[in-house]
């Protein structure tokens, strides 16, 4: 998708070359040992690693938080580990730690780590380190290799979709690069290297084109509300405001992680106005809101999006109240996904904190995402330019058939 | 002569790329300016010319997807581009064309629109097609827009030239005709008739040096006799224009109209043809009397004394079409798969008569088979698209094959579209929306699809724990075959009729539905009563997937069920068999029988709004991207 991209918008000297740090010992080890499937169990595979990421890099962490949060998954992986999987944690961990083979996984949380990479760039960044520790000699088994990792990594996070669609995005990529245009092995390969380091770059540049593109729709005078910390409405935001451009921000508190206090935090060093409100003040404050504005997790086939929890019903409310709900997003976000109702996702769960101690009777809804169908979206700005949900699938097709 | 001839080139859209290097020089750079795509706003009536006769080039070629649209706008431009072509030849003798020139603010805003339809539709298919596109239009209208330097010659002989434009013009006309009364169009064609005979008198006796066209302007000589009086009147300019070669010309490229069965003069003839005797239509209800009636098998025996008098007909194609009337074969995958299977057979015994192609022979050949098997029971869509992918396998046949060859892979073609357009196709979509059910699930299903059976099969058969609920309803009760198949396999389910459904859908989570076809509005096109399902599922928040395999996709874009649907037997709505008690219309004496019509509509048009998602054998999509499907498929399904 990126080699179609509305990048005409930027500036081509603004390119700013993205720091690639070097990659890690593992590079020159040989290709995946054999034992690569049992050392991928995800430690704690009913929380979502993709949101704990998440939370690790957005959320505000305030010291009396950061304590209780601690007791919290404390408490939460000795659950895990005396209830669940107490079998299967040893071998996992000892695999790893004996192991120093190379690893996907490890490699792909290597990346995750960085607070700027989105997690579908670190997939993409592992399968190019697989394909560099790759001692394939053909196209043919550097994709059986490929898919292997893509596989091990998928199912290490099945919460996570923008892994999902990162590792399809670049199988695919890899499915077309292959014999059409180099005959030779060598030379195809080392461009699949490059481009999947060029990935990180243009997942950057993306936010920088729908930034310019959503310059449009900002007009003086206007009030957004925004929901959740997303980096591209973060980006976008910012261009506006640098753009001497008059608006206000409502931003949610965004619950459980508190994300909303970070951007507001962001907003607020822009000198842009800004309102906290708490997640539930959404249908009361939606009034004097001109339009939404909301990132996205993944962009599914129907044209809806996934996102964090709180999403649907604020889409919900400014639907009936004939407001706009944008959304920004990049296009490696773009999955092959179709779902039909909330349910439909599979849960991706998160630890909750309550502040005080709920009783074991109590049940808690866990999920940490939820899914707005395309009804309540009224346009979508990709760094494939400004879409409608129903182009969503389009492109999809064009993509994978 | 010469200059006629580009001319002449210019109606037919397509050829519009490919001309521009001829013609470039003839033209003054400032006209083509004038002709680029602001024509909306150029007002200035002597440049006006310029702009018209540029909006008819700008029709995009006969697309589904613009058909109406080019239709109702060209409707406008007419008299307009009519008397362009006068004023170019002759010059402003005609008065009544200052009062047609009052009219082109109107005219340029549709040559406007259709403007940007025409390159919206290029852009789509090919840039470069759509840059050469633009500048050919103005040159490929100079020789035309020439009155000075070819003065001399048309003041010899202006009306040909007249003719071109009167030609042009007619084949826009057409829509325009819709107006008028069946009187007018009646001595019309009387004309036409008239005209042609002559015509083909004149023919005989003057062989003309453009041989070529003679065939096409076999209406000349009359036009000329009419020529200035007609250009006096433009009502009667336009009415003598309609030419029939042209329009012929442009309905090549339209996918061929059904037959409207409230035309009697139409049917009259179709009767003649036809092998089956047509039932009387009697008391049908008003707004349906366009479709074909429904013919039941009582005409078995019928056919059946009249098989040896059907040199033509392979009895395979036969017994197939026997089928179809007799109801034996239903479903949509079976009837196609039936046909193709009794063409390929058809195809196998064929031999190309001495002194024929068979590049053509077999295809006319094949137009016969269909014809009949039309005659049995109206075709499906799906069944179009196979016959579609049929024909064009034939026609793109290297003339080099020879015959056995070329039947090998004619019937080799077939055996795989049925494969993987059908088959795998089948297999694909139960893979796809197997992962949509869940444990505990309840499903529910109306009438009875093969596609939908196998999917519950399938999920069943991973050990998924669901409950199925079977919507049926009279005349066809299609439900029961099925919920016998199903409980047979051990599932668990629910029958009920379709009056009950909004008792039963609030239990429901899930709506799985068959198709007929998908049209390209994202309209589903199903068993009757699949649109009232949907829209309950719809109220209740139920999401609806609708099964359908990609081949049964079409281009056409449908609103409701009225103007394209099939009729039933009207006696199974009124009857029911087996229930002597409730057959209240039973012993109706013939007047009342007059005055009640029985409707029986076999299909019904769903709309997109109820359809969560269609699950086809290229994913799940939903319902707004049927179109890119279609482009795509066909695409594919052509150049196989």
């Amino acid at each position: 998708m990126w080699w179609r991209s509305a990048s005409f918008i930027l500036d081509r000297q603004q390119e700013q070359n993205a720091a690639v740090p070097p990659n890690p010992e593992s590079l020159l080890l040989s290709s995946p040992p054999p034992s690569m499937a049992d050392s991928l169990q995800n430690p704690k595979p009913d929380i979502s690693a993709y949101y704990q990421t998440r939370a690790a890099h957005h959320a505000v962490v305030t010291s009396d938080w950061l304590a209780q949060a601690h007791a919290a998954v404390s408490i939460q992986t000795d659950d895990d580990d005396s209830s669940v999987i107490d079998g299967k944690i040893a071998p996992a961990a000892g695999g790893r730690g004996g192991d120093k083979a190379f690893s996907v996984i490890d490699e792909f949380n290597s990346w995750r780590k960085q607070p700027d990479l989105a997690e579908a760039v670190a997939a993409i960044r592992a399968l190019a380190a697989v394909i560099k520790a790759s001692q394939a000699t053909t196209m043919m088994e550097l994709e059986i290799e490929l898919k292997k990792a893509s596989d091990s990594l998928k199912a290490w996070d099945t919460t996570s979709i923008s892994l999902t669609a990162g590792c399809d995005l670049f199988i695919r990529y890899v499915t077309r690069t292959s014999a059409l245009e180099y005959e030779d092995f060598n030379s195809a390969r080392s461009r699949l290297i490059e481009r999947a380091e060029k990935f990180g770059e243009i997942s950057c540049k993306a936010r920088r084109i729908i930034a310019m593109l959503c310059q449009d729709f900002i007009f003086d005078g206007c009030t957004i509300l925004v929901h959740g910390f997303s980096r591209v409405v973060l980006e976008v935001l910012r261009t506006a405001a640098q753009n001497k451009k008059h608006f206000r921000v409502f931003c949610t508190e965004g619950r459980p992680d508190r994300t909303g206090l970070r951007l507001s935090n962001e907003l607020a060093k822009l000198d842009v106005p800004v309102k906290l409100l708490i997640d539930s003040a959404v249908a009361y404050t939606m009034d004097e809101v001109d339009m939404v504005l909301v990132g996205a997790d993944a962009i599914v086939e129907s044209g809806g999006i996934i996102n964090m929890m709180g999403t649907y019903q604020i889409a919900l409310v400014s639907h009936s109240m004939n407001k706009p709900v944008y959304v920004a997003a990049e296009s490696y976000k773009f999955a092959r996904l179709y779902p039909l109702d909330q349910k439909d996702v599979g849960p991706a769960l998160r630890t909750i904190d309550f502040g005080v101690p709920i009783p074991s009777k109590v049940e808690v809804e866990k999920s940490a995402r939820d899914y707005t169908p395309p009804l309540y979206l009224t346009l979508l700005f990709t760094d494939l330019g400004v879409l409608t949900p129903s182009v969503v699938s389009d492109e999809l097709i064009q993509l994978y058939l | 002569m010469d200059t006629r001839r580009v001319s002449r080139a210019v109606p037919r859209v397509r050829q519009v790329g490919f001309f521009t290097p001829n013609t470039p020089a003839q033209h003054p750079p400032p006209t083509r300016s004038q002709s680029g795509p602001p024509t909306s706003d150029s007002p200035p009536l002597s440049e006006s010319p310029a702009s018209n006769t540029l909006s008819p080039v700008m029709i995009p070629p006969a697309r589904h997807l613009s058909d109406n649209l080019g239709g109702r706008t060209s409707a406008l431009p007419v008299p307009g581009r009519g008397n362009a072509g006068d004023h170019a030849t002759v010059g402003s003798y005609n008065p009544s064309e200052s009062v047609l020139w009052l009219e082109s603010p109107t005219r340029s805003r549709i040559s406007d629109e259709e403007f940007s339809e025409g390159t919206d539709w290029y852009r789509r298919s090919n840039s470069a097609k759509f840059a050469t596109s633009l500048p050919s239009g103005g040159f490929n209208f100079s020789p035309v827009k020439q009155p000075e330097s070819v003065a001399a010659l048309e003041a010899k002989n202006p009306l040909p030239e007249k003719s071109e434009a009167q030609k042009e013009q007619a084949s826009n006309s057409k829509p325009l005709k819709a107006k008028t009364t069946k009187a007018e169009r009646r001595a019309l064609q009387e004309s036409q008739r008239a005209a042609k005979a002559a015509s083909k008198a004149e023919a005989n006796k003057s062989s003309t040096p453009g041989g070529a066209a003679s065939s096409k302007h076999m209406k000349q000589p009359p036009q000329k006799k009419d020529g200035p009086p007609a250009a006096s009147s433009v009502a009667a300019s336009e009415r003598i224009g309609v030419d029939r070669p042209v329009e012929k010309e442009r309905k090549k490229d339209l996918p061929p109209p059904r037959m409207q069965f409230d035309d009697a003069s139409r049917v009259g003839k179709a009767k003649r043809r036809s092998v089956l005797n047509q039932p009387e239509a009697r008391n049908r209800v008003e707004l349906f009397r366009h479709l074909p009636p429904h013919k039941n098998g009582s005409q078995l025996p019928y056919l059946e004394s009249k098989f040896f008098e059907l040199h033509e007909m392979h009895p395979a194609v036969y017994k197939v079409g026997l089928k179809y009337l007799t109801g034996d074969l239903s479903g949509g995958n079976a009837r196609c798969i039936a046909m193709l299977q009794a063409f390929r057979e058809a195809i196998k015994d064929y031999s190309t008569p001495p002194e024929k192609t068979l590049n053509r022979d077999l295809t006319s050949k094949i137009g016969g088979f269909v014809s009949f098997l039309i005659e049995c029971r109206p075709l499906s869509m799906s069944m179009g698209n196979a016959i579609r992918f049929l024909k064009s396998r034939i026609t793109r046949l290297p003339l080099a094959l020879s015959e056995s060859e070329a039947k090998a892979t004619l019937c080799s073609d077939i055996d795989r579209f049925i494969n993987e357009k059908i088959v795998l196709a089948d297999k694909v979509i139960v893979r796809h929306a197997a992962t949509k059910i869940r444990d505990g699930d309840v499903l529910l299903t109306y009438g009875s699809s093969c596609v939908v059976e196998m999917i519950f099969l399938y999920a069943h058969e991973l050990g998924k724990r669901f409950r199925v609920v079977v919507v049926d309803s009279r005349p066809m009760l299609e439900g029961q075959k099925l919920l016998r198949r199903l409980v047979a396999k051990g599932l668990s389910c629910t029958y009920t009729q379709l009056n009950a459904i909004s008792y039963v859908m609030h239990e429901v989570t899930r709506v799985f539905l068959g198709a007929s076809s998908i049209f390209s509005n994202g309209t589903v096109y199903s068993r009757v009563g699949t649109a009232s399902v949907a829209m309950v599922a719809h109220a209740f928040h139920v999401p609806v997937l609708v099964c359908c395999e990609a081949y049964k996709f079409h281009e056409r874009v449908q609103l409701d069920s009225i103007c394209f649907n099939e009729l039933g037997d009207p006696d199974a709505i009124s009857m029911v068999p087996g229930r002597v008690d409730v057959n209240y219309l039973d012993k109706l004496i013939d007047k009342q029988k007059e005055s009640h019509q029985l409707l029986n509509l076999k299909y019904d048009a769903t709309p997109s709004d109820y359809i969560s998602v269609i699950v086809t054998d290229y994913g799940m999509i939903p319902p707004t991207s049927v179109p890119v499907i279609v482009r795509e498929y066909r695409k594919e399904y052509l150049l196989i």
